[in-house]
């Protein structure tokens, strides 16, 4: 590993993490194979929805169960203690409508019907 | 020469007559390992039993001693260990490295730096607690460097010199440390236990900074590691750096053995291999573990009889030094290689022999290659264990010389 140094750079600081990571020859490959973690690191999932979820926010409770039941963590609690869906990631899966108690979550299709 | 000089023993304070798996829980202590997991087999137990001592003692302190259930547990524990960037030390024999091969591969495809002492016993059935080293050459492929023993001192630097190596940012690879089962994990020899400052000069502690270069355990940056790669994946290429340390730590071996033969003043050879009276030798004779100390006395008592001969002690299996086997190759007419352990259904002879046979394929002006394979039952099934191993490496010997004679006649290698 002549690259030690560059790996522990990017492994040990959260800044040098690249966006997508990229080998042009197998010396640059890390030691072992790694994934870190950032933000859509597969690209913007959001693409994958069919149905997007909408949350009617003058009837929600704020309970949080949409927030706890979301699989790929695309709820944000905000400052107001409200709920706000990340449309980047959400992949429209629904789960947060099924167990959503006062069913104030909507499934709204995307493009509509021709 | 393998056998230390006696006043060297005499002249240093810290010298104690202690079995050669205390010796190895003496080196894990002055290595100053972090975590160490447990689980008892014999001949191994007393490593263990002697590791609890010290650190019920306080003798170790920081470190944590973990009994598990299993050997397969007891390298799953020191993985985990050593991922959340801690010095790691186990031991293990025979039937618990079969049960912990899974996690054997595991330790090496992580790339990380675990030493295990491995007092090696012959596989079962017939069921055998005694030494053969068939347990530690049947992990040649899992990516584990793995060196052999001969006498107790050896067992000591042996482990702290595996520490520098594998933590070596350039290597980052597990070791095993094999000697002879009660051979030399049961007798007892004076041992110099060297002073702690001493070993700190030669192996600093870990750095505080949170693991290896390539993983480590820190919730503020985390990471995945073990991931699935699919065929279009890079897997061929990970299995390539794996081979590239093991090429890289043969430079790195034999840095740890000059600069240990600097502190210390013990010489291992180049690191790699170990050469007694090889410079006029006409027959040599490759051994490796317990049994080189014997054959360094077979070698002295065949010269005082007129015959050049000499013996090369192996150290290292993998990396296995190629190159300084050629070089022997070529000096000598014989070189006879005497296995500790078994490859059934190689044409070439045990485990070693067929990698020095290997080793010497397509290179000219090297010597004939005797192959003997002694099985453990040679030297223990008979009550005097020590006459017939003298009589026995006689033997050898005798046949290396009656075949350097015959090719002399034929004029032919």
């Amino acid at each position: 590993m002549a690259d030690t140094e560059k790996w522990k750079k990017i492994n040990k600081s959260k800044e040098e993490r690249p966006i997508v990571q990229e080998y042009s020859c197998w010396e640059e490959l890390p030691p072992i194979p790694i994934s870190l973690p950032i933000d859509g690191a597969i690209g913007t999932t959001g693409d994958w929805r069919t149905f997007r979820p909408i949350i009617d926010q003058e009837n929600c409770n704020q309970c949080g169960f949409c927030w706890m039941y979301c699989p790929e963590g695309s709820i944000k609690r905000m400052e107001d203690r409200s709920f706000k869906i990340d449309y980047i990631y959400c992949k429209g899966c629904g789960i947060c409508a099924k167990e959503c108690p006062t069913k104030n979550i909507e499934m709204k299709r995307e493009v509509e019907e021709i | 020469m393998i056998k230390h000089e006696e006043k060297d023993f005499i002249q240093s304070k810290e010298t104690k007559i202690i079995k050669g798996n205390v010796a190895a829980a003496y080196a894990a202590k002055s290595a100053r390992v972090q975590v160490i997991s447990a689980y008892p087999i014999t001949p191994q137990t007393t490593v263990v039993e002697k590791l609890s001592e010290f650190t019920d003692a306080g003798e170790m302190p920081g470190t944590q001693y973990i009994k598990v259930e299993s050997e397969h547990s007891v390298f799953a524990c020191v993985v985990g260990a050593s991922i959340a960037g801690t010095r790691t030390f186990t031991a293990t024999s025979g039937q618990g490295i079969f049960y912990a091969h899974e996690m054997i591969h595991w330790a090496a495809g992580t790339r990380l730096p675990i030493v295990v002492a491995i007092a090696s016993r012959g596989p079962a059935p017939p069921w055998n607690i005694w030494a053969d080293f068939t347990d530690v050459c049947s992990q040649r492929d899992t990516g584990w460097m793995s060196s052999f023993c001969a006498t107790h001192q050896e067992i000591y630097d042996e482990i702290l010199m595996s520490y520098k190596v594998c933590e070596d940012h350039d290597i980052l690879l597990p070791k095993f440390v094999a000697y002879g089962g009660f051979i030399l994990s049961h007798t007892s020899k004076p041992i110099i236990i060297e002073d702690q400052d001493k070993v700190d000069a030669y192996l600093p502690p870990l750095p505080d900074e949170k693991g290896w270069p390539h993983i480590f355990i820190d919730p503020e940056r985390p990471m995945m590691h073990g991931n699935l790669i699919m065929p279009s994946g890079f897997y061929a290429e990970f299995r390539m750096k794996i081979q590239e340390a093991h090429m890289k730590a043969i430079e790195k071996i034999k840095n740890a053995a000059a600069e240990f033969e600097k502190i210390f003043g013990r010489s291992y050879g180049n690191g790699l291999i170990q050469e007694y009276k090889m410079d006029d030798a006409e027959v040599g004779m490759l051994i490796y573990g317990d049994l080189a100390l014997q054959m360094e006395e077979a070698v002295d008592e065949v010269r005082e009889e007129g015959y050049k001969v000499g013996m090369v002690k192996l150290r290292h299996f993998r990396p296995f030094p190629v190159d300084d086997i050629i070089n022997i190759a070529k000096k000598v007419k014989v070189l006879g290689v005497i296995d500790r352990a078994t490859a059934f259904g190689s044409q070439t002879g045990g485990p070693i022999s067929s990698e020095v046979k290997i080793a010497l394929h397509d290179i000219d002006g090297t010597a004939k290659i005797l192959l003997l394979v002694i099985a453990q039952t040679y030297i223990y099934s008979h009550r005097r264990y020590f006459g017939v191993q003298e009589v026995l490496i006689d033997i050898v010997f005798r046949v290396c010389l009656s075949g350097s004679w015959r090719m002399s006649c034929s004029g032919s290698r």
